[in-house]
């Protein structure tokens, strides 16, 4: 049976992780690739960096990243941020990721989605939506609209319509963050998780909001979420992840049991 | 030395790093001498079957491919690259594939449009394999281990018997096929972590 994903993301600027990761006995808290190797061993499903780096001298640092952890680590790697070329695509791929998420850009040119797509294949493109709760979308009726630039700019666009646009265009897959509850560590916001995993053929991600492992059960059983991308539960230590996939299982959740790291015989 | 052929699609950086974790040497390339002079080959591949049809023509690799299968060195097909060794694939029309095993590349079904289904499309994340039969990159690999998936069509071997492994997704389909040195897998052992690795180890162990 296809299991339900656990991905740890990390926000990454000039190649070295921000939001204080603590890890104990951790040889350099600040390397992505130190910190992807502990959640390789410990059974993550996938891995999410979220650049934030803001230099575009720096910008190439990503990719040092994604080379050191493709060296590293023998599972799927997401790299978002800042994305918004064909080129800039080809290179994280051909430094070692395996998809990318696009989120400004597909916005301010929706037809960018269309083309990478055509060019790499749908299995590569996630779209990355950014949504907030709003009475004013479409036609009066309460719903999320998409915001970009980390939740600073509005577009009017109603969320979940855009989430169906998007799979229409190529995207394999949806990265979808709660701008109301991330941070909070309160709860994924269930409804427009469950709205739009509803709307779409194609899996979806839910982010922003976890702060215990009751977050992660409801997101899978209430929103209907594919995967659970989290931050701070797992940075902190709040729980492994193999203390996730044990909670996940005894509800029931199939999912993929925490590793036992295994010698190659 | 393995040859892991390199023609312009998807994330080979993976691949030859997998190997070289298991202590294999291995090179990108599509250079027709070094695949020729290679111990083993790796036809691996995303995207979708027409592009990478296309670009097998245009790098001229297709008389390699079946030079180095029909040589009897051991020959691994990953994900596109293992639909490839099939008759056709129906992804956006009709395409021919290489015809190196007979069947077809179909569409995984999908229950509804609306989008009201449990089995999203592509099938991506991990799920499990039951092994029918141990080719020799399976071994020490049991059945209900955990390997990564991410496709929206699969094979349909017109010789059950070919069948190495079957996974369940909506229709039980044919995860891995092996005919004598040929050996292919619809999952990404590059992106399996341990059980992977180990698979990869083994090919590679493969004479």
């Amino acid at each position: 049976m296809l299991t339900k994903r656990i991905i740890p993301c990390l926000d990454v600027k000039d190649g070295r992780v921000v939001k204080g990761v603590s890890f104990v006995n951790l040889r350099d808290a600040g390397d992505p690739v130190h910190i992807a190797q502990v959640y390789d061993r410990e059974g993550a499903d996938e891995l999410c960096f979220l650049d934030i780096t803001a230099s575009h001298e720096k910008r190439d640092t990503i990719l040092d990243v994604v080379i050191r952890t493709a060296e590293q680590v023998f599972m799927p790697l997401t790299v978002g941020g800042g994305i918004r070329t064909i080129e800039d695509i080809r290179r994280l791929l051909e430094a070692g990721a395996d998809k990318v998420s696009i989120n400004t850009a597909a916005v301010e040119h929706p037809d960018f989605v269309k083309a990478a797509a055509n060019r790499f294949g749908s299995q590569c493109i996630v779209v990355a939506i950014d949504a907030k709760r709003a009475t004013t979308c479409e036609g009066g009726e309460p719903g999320w609209e998409v915001f970009t630039h980390g939740g600073r700019n509005s577009t009017g666009l109603d969320a979940v319509e855009w989430g169906k646009r998007m799979k229409d265009y190529g995207a394999g897959e949806i990265l979808l963050t709660s701008m109301d509850q991330d941070g909070r560590q309160d709860g994924y916001d269930l409804a427009l998780t469950a709205a739009i995993s509803e709307s779409v053929s194609i899996p979806v991600i839910a982010s922003g909001g976890a702060g215990t492992l009751q977050h992660l059960y409801e997101a899978f059983h209430v929103g209907k979420a594919d995967a659970v991308l989290a931050a701070s539960i797992f940075h902190y230590q709040t729980f492994s992840i193999g203390q996730a996939k044990s909670y996940l299982a005894q509800q029931g959740i199939p999912v993929r049991p925490g590793t036992v790291p295994v010698s190659i015989s | 030395m393995i040859a892991i052929i390199d023609y312009g699609m998807g994330n080979l950086r993976s691949v030859q790093k997998g190997f070289e974790c298991v202590g294999h040497d291995a090179v990108v390339t599509r250079d027709l001498l070094v695949i020729d002079q290679a111990s083993h080959v790796v036809l691996p591949g995303v995207g979708a079957f027409g592009d990478c049809m296309d670009n097998l023509a245009r790098f001229e690799l297709m008389d390699v491919i079946y030079r180095s299968i029909a040589s009897g060195k051991p020959f691994l097909g990953i994900c596109l690259g293992y639909q490839l060794l099939f008759s056709e694939s129906e992804e956006f029309g009709c395409h021919q594939g290489l015809g190196i095993l007979a069947g077809k590349v179909k569409a995984i079904p999908r229950p509804s449009d609306d989008g009201a289904t449990s089995f999203k499309i592509p099938h991506m994340g991990w799920n499990t394999i039951q092994v029918n039969t141990v080719a020799p990159p399976l071994r020490g690999i049991a059945s209900d281990s955990y390997v990564y998936f991410v496709h929206s069509y699969y094979v349909e071997p017109t010789d059950c018997a070919l069948v190495s492994t079957q996974t369940d997704y909506g229709i039980s389909f044919a995860s891995s096929v092996w005919k004598d040195n040929v050996f292919a897998t619809q999952w990404h052992p590059e992106k399996s972590q341990a059980v992977g690795l180990q698979v990869l180890k083994n090919f590679g162990d493969w004479q």
